[in-house]
């Protein structure tokens, strides 16, 4: 892949409709009515999508700052038609009056919140590890095994991507009562690598292929092994990939709700699954289901925004050859 | 990725018999160790030979020491290719350890009931479970909604696209529009089926619910017809993926020579034309990737439903995934379900072979 997603196009480029390419007299260079109905129908889509996007996030930040009847009514402007209040935010123990005391809730939360923060980066960790590595070497190397060679062992990694994760929930769950690793971090964390390992190999595959072999070669030639030639020369030129891995799997397991429902019950439990719980024992306290959410929504959002750059980069390798 | 590429180094490794045998003797050794622990428990769960183990901890133990083992003596063994096969070594290893070995054993729950819950434990039933699933009405539902569930992609890539081709059009705040475009794809499924699912849908007060009634709809309800409910887990699970499908075609988009759009609008080609006949077929290979991997992700839905709907009204929206994790939540049979997703996974497997097929025939550039 040569260029990403992420880069903008030149500025000098042509707009993609009504373009004049040879601009030979004065009404080539002028804005005509059609030009302008051209574009408020490009930005009034955009913005419905933009709107459509965006809405539901706003619904739930609005809703967590609503007390009951704001709520019945379908207020949705703070402050000119309701006043925000901590409602949402006091039930999770959140809020700044109740911060500073014990609550139960807001210490279930937090439990949550580090178990899907230690299962998210932690498998994320390890599938980037493996993965790199995997796909460093397909990519150099040719391998022999049995009848397998580099495109059978690459398509061994990349169909693990079509196995439906209810296909291993059950064996799994199974075997992990049996090892008595049901309901611990580490058993979630090792199905989460599995989980996105395909995807990691996926991107890193195409970032490595993009590497020049010369690179190593005279390397090789200075006297560096190939894992020395690895971590000096092709680990920093790989680096934004494997940060592009990263972030994408750890949207991917943050979210990952099916396995962590299945597999754990007290202890391990993720947000998602907390979340979902809620959902079914009290399913009208909106307030509280709204604040919830938006804290279970919130790191992500913040990667979205701030990282936006290497996800693109991540989904877009691969499309590109 | 052509052979060509790859790296050619010639070396000499001088490797003593002695280290071959310590190679061995690592991979063999703990191998023999990974034996006897598993023949140790094994002993110990059928009751032969008490050796007072609680769980099958230890041989897991054993297996990851047997793991490391192997990995070290490739590299005493083989010397600097064995380095080398160190690179894809673990990921197999690990990949083979938690989906192969898995799948077998899934293998041997398929055919047998086993209820966890009761204390008979695993009992061979033949073909039962077959044939339980045959007469299934509702894993068969289940099976056609994905067909529909699939069938939603055409429009989904529909809307990706148009929305590729704007972000690609020259236009101002591009990169706001693509955060705000990217931010559904982050939120997890289970947080949007609470914020639009359960609150937005509402049918009292819900803003979308609202929304319908201004626009002449007397009684909104989403959930409460078969067609109605399945259109609207499409919708959202459409609004979560959308970016995923649209992003991969904007990098699509973005690699197309400028030369060749320029060319063809010095030809005369204009709007539409230009599109069918330039920019579409240049974005084939692109636009397949990028289906094929919402397919596998399709495949795989289940949160939303199992959140929103649990498969109602009467088994409409049910998905292959969400309905065997019903199965099991309410029976807690194993066997049953491992049968279910077995069959699913044969199907997949079958489906998606003739659809790569299909799809190397005609991405094929034509010339």
């Amino acid at each position: 892949m040569t260029e990403t997603a992420g880069d903008d196009p030149p500025v000098d480029r042509a707009p993609i409709f009504k373009a004049p390419i040879f601009k030979d007299g004065e009404a080539d260079g002028r804005y005509t009515p059609e030009w302008f109905a051209n574009r408020a129908l490009i930005y009034g889509v955009l913005i419905l999508w933009a709107f459509i996007c965006l809405f539901p996030i706003y619904w739930t930040i609005s809703t967590s700052f609503k007390i009951a009847p704001d709520v019945m009514k379908g207020n949705m402007l703070p402050w000119y038609d309701y006043d925000p209040a901590w409602l949402g935010w006091r039930s999770l123990g959140l809020s700044p009056d109740t911060i500073g005391s014990e609550s139960t809730v807001r210490e279930e939360f937090f439990k949550r919140f580090v178990n899907s923060t230690i299962t998210a980066l932690a498998s994320s960790t390890l599938a980037v590890l493996l993965g790199s590595l995997a796909a460093y070497g397909l990519s150099r190397f040719d391998y022999r095994w049995a009848w397998m060679k580099n495109d059978d062992i690459s398509f061994f990694f990349l169909s693990q991507l079509i196995l439906p994760p209810v296909v291993l929930a059950l064996p799994i769950l199974v075997l992990y009562r049996e090892l008595g690793l049901l309901d611990t971090r580490i058993g979630l964390i090792l199905l989460y690598t599995l989980s996105v390992l395909p995807i990691v190999i996926w991107i890193m595959r195409d970032q490595f292929a993009g590497i020049p072999t010369e690179l190593e070669e005279a390397a090789m030639v200075d006297g560096l092994g190939a894992w020395g030639a690895f971590f000096t020369i092709i680990l920093p030129i790989a680096l934004p990939g494997m940060v592009a891995a990263f972030i994408l799997s750890l949207v991917l397991t943050w979210n990952e709700y099916f396995f962590a429902a299945l597999l754990t019950s007290t202890h391990a439990n993720t947000l998602p699954v907390m979340v979902a719980s809620q959902t079914g024992s009290q399913g009208i306290s909106w307030w509280s289901m709204a604040a919830l959410s938006t804290a279970a929504i919130l790191p992500l959002i913040v990667i979205g925004v701030f990282l936006e750059r290497f996800i693109i980069k991540g989904m877009a390798a691969g499309a590109v050859k | 990725m052509s052979n060509s590429a790859h790296l050619h180094v010639v070396t000499s490794d001088n490797i003593g018999p002695a280290r071959i045998r310590l190679g061995k003797g690592l991979i063999w050794g703990s191998a023999a160790l990974l034996g006897l622990v598993a023949l140790a428990q094994t002993s110990t769960s059928f009751g032969w030979f008490d050796f007072g183990f609680t769980s099958w901890r230890p041989t897991l133990y054993a297996f990851c020491l047997w793991a490391t083992a192997l990995c070290w003596a490739q590299v005493l063994i083989r010397g600097e290719h064995g380095k080398r096969a160190l690179f894809v070594l673990p990921a197999a290893l690990f990949v083979i350890s938690l989906t192969v070995f898995p799948l077998l054993f899934g293998l041997i729950i398929a055919f047998s009931s086993w209820n966890l819950s009761s204390p008979d434990g695993r009992q061979f039933n033949d073909v039962q479970n077959l044939v339980q699933m045959w007469n299934d009405p509702f894993y068969w539902n289940a099976m056609g909604n994905m067909v529909w569930y699939v069938l939603a992609i055409i429009v989904e890539y529909a809307i990706a696209f148009g929305l590729a081709l704007l972000l690609n059009a020259q236009i101002s705040a591009r990169k706001f529009f693509r955060v705000a475009f990217l931010l559904p794809l982050m939120l997890s499924p289970v947080a949007v089926s609470w914020m639009v699912g359960k609150s937005m849908l509402e049918a009292r007060f819900g803003p979308i619910a609202r929304l319908a009634r201004f626009l002449g709809w007397e009684d909104p309800s989403f959930f409460s017809s078969p067609i109605m409910a399945k259109l609207t887990i499409m919708i959202m699970d459409a609004w979560t993926f959308i970016p995923f499908m649209m992003i991969m075609l904007l990098a699509g988009l973005q690699a197309i020579p400028k030369e060749l759009t320029e060319a063809s609008r010095v030809d005369g080609a204009t709007g539409w034309r230009s599109f069918w006949e330039v920019t579409f077929p240049l974005m084939l290979p692109v636009s397949i990737t990028a289906v094929m991997i919402r397919i596998i992700f399709k495949l795989k839905l289940a949160d939303i439903v199992i959140n929103v709907t649990s498969g109602g009204p009467g088994g409409a929206t049910d998905t292959v995934t969400s309905f065997i994790f019903r199965e099991y939540r309410e029976r807690s049979n194993v066997g049953y379900g491992t049968m279910l997703a077995m069959v699913y996974l044969v199907l997949i497997v079958i489906f998606m072979t003739i659809l790569m097929k299909l799809a190397a025939r005609y991405a094929r550039p034509r010339t």
